[in-house]
């Protein structure tokens, strides 16, 4: 090694024309990481040989992944997930423009409704909207009158319990994205004549939206997964739909690794279109945009080839 | 003739903070009216209350024989609406120290978007115009950039041209140069002197003395929110009578 930097000696001008000679070193090794990587390796293995040797019927799993009850299930959960991030949304933005406004009303409002909504665990939630008959057993609003049994339905009840939690969640991750936004941008749309809910709708909100969006994906994904509570209100979800196999096949465990392969399906479908509409909303923030993660494996593979040719 | 903004006894404080402590001058229609004094002098502060960014605590200020963000009738004072007050925004054009472009929007979707929420214009006429301004500008080739990807001389001369596609009476700058690099005040500069050129009135908070005394028509020199001394440019910046802008030009010239 020693041989090698000599022949080079320190400080010579490089001839013009020649590019300079790259550090050949010998590089540092990592043993420490090698270790690391058996033993996780290792570990991974026994706890592969472990689930092997459980009491599992595996063939099962493919067997039941596409039962109608499951499909079915699967579609409810998806219909209750997306109906309750909408009213979830809307209320957030509701809720914080409310918490914004100068009217000491309506932002007090604002204030405990994100106090009671999230301060309370969503499955108690749940429960109080299922049991609302108890309380109230007649539905009356003046031109609609019905038994609150018939009105509080399932969905309803799962809908209501899910989505006006979520809009708590939500006015909070909204108002922050708001908040975002330099008052500058409120001025110079001002300047230009335009009024305040233009303000909000043309320039305030869109450009919030990139430090929206993060979170919001991140709620959509916990939502997908909490939506399996709504077991408690009898709504027909994935879990449930799981459970019913399971309480007449006895094939319980198995049951739960279906409902478990499509909850990871569907968080795994929705991150990659969350990482897409991060990618839109980017616009104008970035001087260029990141690849996408297609691009990037071309990119890759074409670095790749090209690296074999320069070898050879 | 009427003067274009025309201030009488002009307050402004915030809170404890006395800032323009009774401000009173007439800018003429078409000429250039130069705004200059220390930082903290107050200056920017009353140019934002010409179009009402900021409220006046007392006194008058008018734009164009009209009011600024209230109504008179008799001896009574009205607060106007907030609708009310875009509108007579919309005549008047302001241009930021530090821009202010729209970053979700490209240069052309800048300059198209007043005309087109503020006004209703059909796509088609605001784009023509929006067009034709950012020609002016000398940024023909860069309306489908957004305005990360443009330089700050760039920026500011989109945002003159977005200010401009309101077709306003009045242009406001407010140190519209302050925030670039020194090689990339002239062409802003440029812009400012070709605008000057067409007529349009405009009142320029600047640091520039050479913009001022070459374009400017009139000059306030302000000091702790009064004005101090006011006069043609080359008047001013060049035989001061004050001590306080004897001092204040000794450091900036």
């Amino acid at each position: 090694m020693t041989d090698k930097l000599d022949k080079v000696p320190a400080g010579s001008p490089t001839p013009a024309g020649v590019p300079p000679e790259a550090i050949k070193a010998i590089p540092v090794r990592h043993y420490g990481r090698w270790v690391a990587g058996v033993v996780v390796v290792a570990l991974l293995v026994l706890l592969g040989y472990a689930f092997s040797q459980g009491n599992v019927r595996w063939a099962t799993v493919p067997e039941k992944l596409f039962d109608s009850t499951i499909l079915s299930g699967l579609w409810h959960t998806i219909l209750i997930s997306v109906a309750s991030m909408a009213l979830g949304l809307v209320l957030g933005v509701v809720f914080a423009v409310m918490r914004l406004s100068k009217n000491p009303v309506t932002s007090s409002v604002a204030w405990l409704y994100i106090w009671i909504f999230r301060g309370t665990p969503v499955y108690v939630q749940l429960l109080i909207w299922f049991s609302l008959a108890l309380i109230f057993p007649v539905f009356n609003i003046g031109f609609y009158k019905d038994e609150m049994t018939d009105v509080m339905t399932p969905f309803l009840a799962a809908l209501l319990g899910l989505g006006l939690n979520e809009g708590a969640y939500m006015a909070e991750i909204v108002r922050a994205g708001i908040q975002s936004v330099d008052e500058g941008q409120t001025e110079a749309s001002h300047a230009l004549g335009m009024s305040q809910s233009k303000t909000m709708r043309r320039v305030v909100l869109p450009q919030s939206m990139r430090v929206i969006i993060p979170p919001t994906g991140n709620e959509f994904i916990n939502m997908l997964k909490t939506s399996s509570l709504v077991v408690a209100v009898q709504y027909p979800e994935l879990l449930r739909a799981a459970q019913d196999i399971a309480s007449t096949s006895f094939a319980i465990m198995e049951m739960f690794f279906v409902a478990s392969i499509w909850y990871l399906i569907l968080t795994s479908v929705f991150s990659v279109g969350q990482y897409y509409l991060e990618r839109h909303y980017a616009r104008g923030s970035l001087r260029s945009l990141p690849a996408t993660p297609w691009q990037k494996i071309k990119a890759n593979l074409s670095r790749f080839s090209n690296r074999e040719a320069v070898a050879k | 003739m009427t003067a274009m903004v025309k201030a009488e006894g002009v307050h402004k404080s915030y809170g404890a903070a006395h800032i323009l402590k009774g401000i009173d001058l007439e800018v003429n229609n078409g000429e250039v009216f130069c705004l200059v004094g220390p930082s903290g002098s107050g200056k920017s502060t009353f140019l934002r209350c010409i179009n009402h960014l900021e409220k006046i605590n007392s006194g008058r200020l008018y734009v164009d024989g009209q009011l600024v963000g209230y109504r008179q009738k008799g001896d009574k004072l009205y607060e106007l609406k907030d609708s009310e007050v875009a509108v007579q925004r919309r005549d008047i054009g302001m241009v930021f120290q530090r821009f202010n472009l729209f970053p979700h929007m490209t240069a052309l979707g800048n300059v198209m978007e007043a005309p087109i929420q503020v006004k209703g214009e059909s796509k088609a006429v605001a784009r023509e115009r929006a067009e034709r301004l950012l020609d002016r500008v000398g940024l023909r080739d860069k309306m489908g950039n957004y305005p990360s990807q443009l330089s700050g001389g760039q920026q500011q001369r989109v945002a003159i041209a977005r200010a401009l596609a309101m077709e306003p009476k009045l242009m406001l700058f407010d140190e519209p140069t302050s925030a670039l690099d020194p090689e990339l005040v002239g062409d802003v500069l440029d812009v400012m002197r070709d605008l000057a050129e067409s007529g349009m009135t405009m009142v320029v908070v600047t640091h520039e003395m050479g913009f001022a005394r070459e374009v400017g028509d009139n000059l306030v020199f302000m000091d702790g929110g009064v004005v101090v001394e006011s006069g043609h440019p080359r008047d001013v910046l060049g035989n001061p009578q004050h001590d306080r802008t004897k001092a204040f030009l000794s450091k900036v010239l």
